[in-house]
């Protein structure tokens, strides 16, 4: 953690203590810990099988941690089940894109909704007056997705119909939907060409600032990582190697190693 | 934990699904054919008119299962099951109990609601296949437990119930048959609309993402257990007053009325109809009512056989049901219009 983060004195929004995952044998990931902080991008790197999407299974609650704890805003997150994640303000996207491929991108946005709504299958059945309101404020809102991240025209369209980078998008607009605070973006830069890798970036800069959002950023993609990311943490063989500024961490000898090996080797 | 939790993320779904837009009819065809529907028995036999009344039956115990499979995902071959208990519910209300017919029709959907939704949590733990044959067992099961020893003073056992059948009220003068023609058809209109707003609600949603993907459903906040319950609740609340009409209509039940062929017979008239799509219910429901028939008009010893090479011919030349069959329909009205 840098000093002017430090300087500021705020508790973290979301905190990473000691967590361990253990698969059988296997030590997936060994007491790793770290801070997010409000409005910050920090990105998680690491080799392969270094434990990155581990971890990010346990922020969502795929995978419960064997020790250590979770935090977001000073609860821990653990004793939840894994569909009361995104009602606290915990947002992800997919590795390989996990949209609903037989619904239109406006229905897959306004599942994106459904942790902020409420209703049952009595009163979706007689489409109640107030289900009506509700809808209508789910529309609005989601209409206000697609038209900020550039999806209006294809609001119809099935998503499996899609290009890849546009089902990219539709997932973030998902994500978006739920009002998150924290977003998690899991390898966004996966299967992008260079110059949509640079879109990506500026657009993440861009849902940070103008929609107050704190991303955790995992990515193989350096170059997007060490552009965006304010706070850097790198992963190897499941344990913490090193945590900085994205300058201090490409220049910590260990990250080096993970990445490149040794002289000595 | 589960390492395969990752794995699961990219599974293809089971079902190939309807686009919710095309789920249902233009508003305009939708008029056309109530009003042939509401016109049709002043011109026809009585027959003819019990046997459209049994198309409405069927189409309503189809499109329960069209929410399940289609909505949610889960496949059932147990549809039977909740049909006999709502046409059991139905009759013994109305013989051993005099509770009024159209009364019994809510409480046969409650007993099967509540059945449903209890089977629907041991069979949260299975899907596709082996969601299916469970679901089997308890459609083989069921004519068995209705033949029950000691509940015999209730449901007459082997024997079964006879039920009175219900003139119409307020001295209108109409015939028994045509009555429930119409009884069944507000009630089949009812449950259609009020199931094509739910797919189309939060609720439908949710059981659609299910359906599509589990994992992000339940990262966007889905109770996917929650709702794949509710879905087998509905389904079978659905079927269950599918089953007390039956019983209103036919004016009797018994146990070897609602064998493990209903249940295949519900899931024909589904796959014929188009999975996912409401209207193709009772298309599917009149493909299984009268094609048996024009099976045996063919060939009265080969019967089983001819039905089988109509079916296989259907399957094999609109794999999509009614529903291709409307889809090209529309194209081709599109394009003689641009003529």
């Amino acid at each position: 953690m840098t000093q002017a983060q430090l300087a500021q004195g705020n508790s973290p929004l979301l905190a990473v203590r000691d967590v361990s995952v253990v698969f059988g044998g296997i030590i997936a990931l060994n007491g790793v810990s770290f801070n997010m902080h409000k409005g910050n991008i920090l990105g998680l790197i690491g080799p392969n099988g270094a434990g990155k999407t581990t971890l990010f299974n346990c922020l969502s609650r795929l995978y419960q941690p064997s020790s250590g704890d979770i935090l977001m805003e000073g609860a821990s997150i653990l004793t939840r089940p894994a569909h009361k994640i995104a009602e606290i303000g915990i947002g992800r996207t997919f590795q390989n894109v996990a949209l609903f491929p037989n619904l239109s991108v406006l229905d897959n946005v306004r599942v994106g909704c459904h942790s902020r709504t409420s209703s049952d299958i009595i009163s979706d059945s007689l489409k109640l007056a107030w289900v009506r309101r509700s809808e209508a404020d789910v529309n609005k809102k989601v209409h206000e997705i697609l038209a900020y991240l550039d999806l209006e025209e294809v609001g119809h369209t099935v998503v499996s119909g899609l290009p890849f980078g546009t089902q990219k998008r539709v997932e973030l607009a998902r994500a978006l939907a739920a009002d998150p605070k924290i977003l998690l973006l899991d390898e966004p830069a996966g299967g992008l060409n260079h110059e949509e890798v640079y879109v990506l970036g500026d657009l993440i800069k861009k849902l940070r600032d103008e929609r107050h959002l704190t991303v955790l950023l995992v990515e193989h993609h350096m170059g997007l990582v060490m552009s965006i990311a304010d706070h850097v943490v790198a992963l190897n063989f499941g344990r913490k190697l090193a945590e900085g500024t994205p300058a201090q961490v490409q220049a910590d000898p260990d990250v080096i190693k993970a990445y490149l090996g040794s002289k000595d080797q | 934990m589960s390492a395969a939790a990752e794995d699961t993320v990219t599974e293809a779904p089971a079902v190939e699904a309807v686009p919710k837009r095309a789920m249902t009819l233009g508003t305009g065809t939708s008029l056309v054919i109530l009003a042939a529907l509401l016109v049709t028995p002043v011109f026809v036999k009585n027959f003819v008119v019990f046997q459209m009344t049994m198309v409405m039956i069927y189409g309503i115990a189809v499109l329960a299962l069209n929410i399940l499979t289609g909505g949610s995902g889960q496949f059932s071959l147990g549809q039977s099951a909740f049909y006999a208990l709502g046409a059991y519910t139905s009759a013994v209300l109305m013989e051993n109990f005099n509770v009024n017919y159209a009364l019994t029709l809510p409480i046969a959907g409650l007993v099967s609601f509540g059945a449903g939704y209890l089977f629907g949590k041991p069979a949260l733990r299975l899907s596709g296949i082996y969601l299916a044959l469970a679901t089997f067992a308890l459609a083989v099961a069921m004519p068995q437990l209705l033949k029950l020893h000691f509940l015999e003073q209730w449901t007459g056992g082997v024997q079964g119930l006879t039920v009175m059948k219900p003139d119409a009220p307020f001295g209108l003068p109409i015939g028994q048959d045509k009555w429930l023609y119409y009884f069944t058809l507000v009630i089949a209109l009812a449950i259609y609309i009020g199931s094509v707003n739910l797919l189309r609600s939060r609720s439908g949603r949710a059981f659609m993402s299910i359906r599509d993907n589990e994992i992000a459903a339940s990262a966007m906040g889905v109770d996917v257990a929650q709702y794949k319950t509710l879905a087998f609740g509905v389904s079978a609340a659905i079927t269950g007053i599918a089953g007390g009409l039956s019983a209103i209509v036919v004016a009797f039940v018994a146990p070897d009325s609602y064998t493990i062929n209903l249940a295949i017979a519900l899931f024909l008239g589904m796959v014929v109809g188009g999975v996912g799509w409401l209207p193709g219910s009772f298309v599917g429901a009149a493909f299984i009512i009268f094609v048996p028939n024009i099976a045996e008009s063919i060939s009265k010893g080969l019967s089983g056989a001819v039905f089988g090479v109509l079916l296989f011919l259907v399957i094999f030349l609109v794999p999509h049901g009614a529903r291709q069959v409307a889809i090209v329909a529309q194209q081709m009205l599109g394009n003689l219009r641009k003529n």
